[in-house]
């Protein structure tokens, strides 16, 4: 019984590395500055993971081909108990952990912990039960004040705009599609009107919460052209798996001609 | 520390049928109650587990009878969206708290925890009663949401507010169902408590005489250990959950932050703070993580060397990898927060003792395995639950190594990866360790041999089975495939579809062969080979005594303790292995 568990557990343990060796299922295109810095991140930490998961358990399953219940053999202990072990399990890890967690937090850093750069494209994010909403501050380069008790998805003021009392919300751009310059750093403020959303591109490889009453900040810079989605990964309620949007990439000509027609009605 | 004189018997043998079976103070009656109540919550999540993964495979699929139980969830027995978050909460909720919390710690540890120390009984019964009975009106709460008007609750088995905290505004299952969630949880924490507190003081106060705490059989130093984390996280839930239901019903707002705007209403909430119930939940949330798992760790190191029939390599370092888990569990909570929008900087700062965890885990796995090299090992269905225990807690183990990074959870995060993560860590882990202590110790409980080659039967389909299941999800997280999705209406989650489907044909067979093992447990319940007092050889004092045990554990018997709880493959003169409770020296080689 010991052989056979062996065998199953190898030829498990084969086939489950084999389809992430063979990248059968995996990561979409990136399309981020900081993308490639976590792809590289992923491959390290699934070189080290993968290494330790084939060997134990190809461990396990030669230690159950071969020590099963035998009356002939006498039990042995591991040459030199478990001391060994202790000590190569500290240093092994230690070392594997202190590598990764270096390099990663500064991968961390560079996303969540440095300010948006000078000049970023500022977009004003608002998350609602189950959509998102984007807000560009049009020419005058200013957002109009938010006011909660104004906010009507009937007529389309989701973020609660008081346009005949406030100038700055005159010539705010609302619109359901997130476009961007290529290669422009864009700084996002989110907001949330009702429950916790999050604000995830698999293709950025980034992913945050949005939670009512903060304000949470997060910039990133695209590096292709394209449409993609985005998708809410934060249990919001019924409609959740429903909640999405869409990130547009264009070349710059294309987008100050976008943002142009949008102010212009 | 262990009592000179042996444990006082605190209360006599019970005459009628009602103290007998239903309100005993015997630890033995309460722990096969806790059992049963595992039994009937684990069938209930399975089912459950079923109807999602049919609904996630095949959206328009219509499933009998489902619109009897719930006619808005189901109407024309065809699953709704809203319907299938109550579905994957209650599913959560079953599992975590009535399953793996109740089956490897409140189960075994009270039928067993007593007898490994030699003691007659907890040190208090009443309280031990109470505990059980406590949790069962937890879970007849909890089954009643699946009863009432809008449903059973949505906002998973986190619970985070908003959603969960402003009442049926927020949608279906938020209204009743939700409140009867937090009531029954809090009712579950005060169960939980009692019994984490009569766990500590009979492992230290009513230990036999010559049982050291070093000669503790290593299976009760898990339920010991894990009793204390239990005692510290279920102590912060239950404020969690008692500022919540005030949240819902006094309009108090704890968890509610100021200008919630739901259907172009503004809430009348302000000053509170989602994040709070995070930090709360979580605080308790991940200790629970080690509550699930620290008894399978201590009923595998207890089962591996009795089927190795060697010592397990080393039981300090055991010991000292479950105490030191157990304290750096209450160090790592934010893992689950990083990018929940707390300061990016705590994250770093919870990302490195998450890390380190995995140094005694990976010592533990070392040793497990160091212990199988050279032994004669008895491959019975408890053995092989045992080294498949090995296996799932690996893969689990590893792919936390990802998570506990904050830049790859950035992108992994609420994806199908964390999903294949905690099954296999926490979920399967477990499970494989409940196995394994049934086969076990079912003979000692009940008298009776469960059948091995349905035993073996059932190893085969589940371990093969379980694999086919959980492992594909690493994949679908790493194509990010978002979890908690009703459907999979995203363009680039339509190519991931067929392998939902296979995740559910196998979910289904999985499940199908777990109705082997309730045959064989019922079936040997009655029917089964009648049960010597020792039959796998085994050391510890539950097997110096009949199976099963009489009222008082061994008899009126005083018994004294000589050795460690696993002197296997030993060089003594009668045999080659040594029970506790033999007076006789060993010989070293």
């Amino acid at each position: 019984m010991g052989k056979l568990f062996g065998v199953v557990l190898a030829i498990i343990t084969v086939v489950s590395a084999g389809f992430i060796v063979a990248h059968v299922w995996w990561m979409p295109v990136d399309i981020s500055t900081i993308g490639p810095r976590i792809d590289r991140q992923l491959d390290e930490t699934m070189l080290a993971t993968g290494v330790l998961f084939l060997s134990s358990q190809l461990i396990l399953a030669a230690f159950a081909w071969k020590f099963g219940d035998d009356k002939e053999r006498k039990i042995k202990y591991f040459p030199g108990g478990g001391g060994p072990l202790i000590v190569f399990a500290i240093i092994l890890v230690g070392m594997e952990i202190l590598v990764l967690s270096f390099v990663g937090s500064k991968v961390w850093a560079s996303i969540y912990m440095t300010p948006p750069e000078q000049g970023s494209l500022q977009v004003d994010v608002a998350a609602e039960q189950f959509a998102f909403n984007f807000r560009y501050p049009g020419p005058d380069g200013k957002f109009g004040t938010v006011h909660p008790e104004r906010v009507r998805d009937g007529n389309g003021n989701f973020f609660g705009l008081d346009p005949e009392n406030d100038v700055d919300a005159r010539d705010d751009v609302i619109v359901g599609t997130l476009t961007v310059p290529l290669g422009q750093p864009v700084a996002l403020t989110m907001h949330s009107k009702d429950m916790i959303h999050s604000f995830y591109v698999p293709e950025l490889r980034i992913q945050q919460d949005i939670v009512p009453g903060l304000t949470i900040p997060l910039h990133f810079t695209a590096t292709k052209v394209g449409k993609f989605e985005i998708v809410c990964t934060q249990l919001c309620g019924l409609g959740h798996y429903s909640m999405r949007s869409f990130l547009e990439v264009l070349p710059q000509d294309q987008f100050d001609q976008w943002l142009k027609s949008q102010s212009g009605d | 520390m262990s009592s000179p004189e042996p444990a006082v018997h605190h209360h006599g043998p019970p005459q009628s049928f009602i103290r007998k079976y239903i309100f005993s103070l015997d630890h033995k009656v309460i722990g096969k109650q806790y059992y049963g109540l595992a039994l009937i919550a684990v069938l209930a999540g399975l089912i459950l587990s079923w109807l999602m993964r049919i609904h996630l495979g095949w959206q328009a699929a219509a499933i009998p009878l489902l619109g009897k139980l719930s006619p808005t969830g189901a109407p024309g027995n065809v699953m709704t969206p809203d319907y299938y978050l109550s579905l994957m909460t209650m599913h959560a909720t079953l599992m975590i708290f009535f399953v793996l919390t109740t089956a490897p710690f409140a189960a075994f540890g009270n039928y067993l925890l007593p007898i490994q120390v030699g003691a007659e009984d907890m040190a208090f019964p009443r309280f031990n009663m109470m505990s059980f009975w406590v949790t069962f009106v937890a879970f007849v709460v909890l089954i009643l949401s699946f009863f009432v008007g809008d449903g059973p609750p949505l906002a998973g088995w986190t619970s985070y507010a908003p959603l969960s905290s402003v009442g049926g505004v927020a949608g279906p299952g938020q209204g009743t169902g939700q409140t009867l969630w937090a009531v029954s949880i809090a009712i579950f924490c005060i169960g939980q408590l009692l019994g984490s507190l009569n766990f500590i003081t009979t492992t230290l106060d009513l230990r036999t005489k010559g049982m050291s705490l070093a000669r503790m059989p290593l299976s009760t130093w898990g339920w010991f250990v894990t009793s204390v984390i239990a005692l510290l996280a279920f102590a912060a839930l239950l404020p969690a959950c008692v500022l919540l239901i005030l949240d819902r019903t006094a309009g108090t707002s704890f968890f509610s932050s100021a200008g919630l705007v739901v259907n172009d209403q503004v809430l009348p909430h302000s000053g509170g703070s989602p994040l709070l119930w995070q930090h709360l939940f979580w605080f308790f949330g991940h200790p629970e993580v080690y509550i699930a798992i620290l008894p399978g760790f201590g009923i595998i190191s207890t089962v591996l060397p009795a089927f190795a029939r060697k010592r397990i390599l080393s039981s300090r370092a055991v010991i000292g990898c479950m105490v030191s888990i157990g304290f750096l569990s209450y160090m790592v909570w934010g893992h689950h927060m990083f990018v929940s929008g707390m300061n990016p900087f705590s994250a770093v700062l919870f990302s490195l003792p998450t890390l380190i965890i995995t140094i005694p885990a990976t010592i533990m796995v070392l040793l497990w395995l160091g212990t199988l090299y050279g032994a004669r090992m008895r491959y019975t269905a408890s053995a092989l639950f045992s080294v498949g225990f090995i296996s799932v807690f690996i893969t689990g183990g590893l792919s936390g190594f990802f998570l506990a990074q904050p830049s790859l959870d950035t992108y992994l995060h609420a994806t199908y990866f964390v999903v294949a993560h905690f099954h296999f860590v926490m979920a399967l882990a477990a499970m494989f360790g409940i196995f394994a202590g049934t086969y076990f110790w079912f003979p000692k409980m009940f008298g009776r041999m469960m059948n091995e080659t349905l035993g073996k039967w059932h190893f085969w389909l589940t371990f093969i089975g379980v694999y086919c299941v959980f492992m594909p999800m690493h994949y679908l997280g790493l194509a990010g495939n978002v979890r908690r999705y009703a459907a999979f209406t995203d363009n680039y989650l339509a190519p991931l579809i067929p392998l939902h489907r296979f995740i559910s044909i196998s979910a289904f067979f999985v499940g199908a062969a777990q109705l082997i093992f309730f045959f064989n447990l019922f079936w040997s319940r009655f029917w089964g080979a009648k049960a010597t007092d020792n039959p796998w050889e085994a050391t510890t004092l539950e097997w110096s005594t009949t199976s099963p045990p009489p009222f008082d554990n061994f008899g009126g018997r005083h018994l004294v303790v000589y050795h460690g709880p696993e002197e296997y493959g030993v060089d003594s003169d009668t045999l080659e292995y040594v029970m506790q409770t033999a007076p006789e020296q060993i010989k070293t080689t």
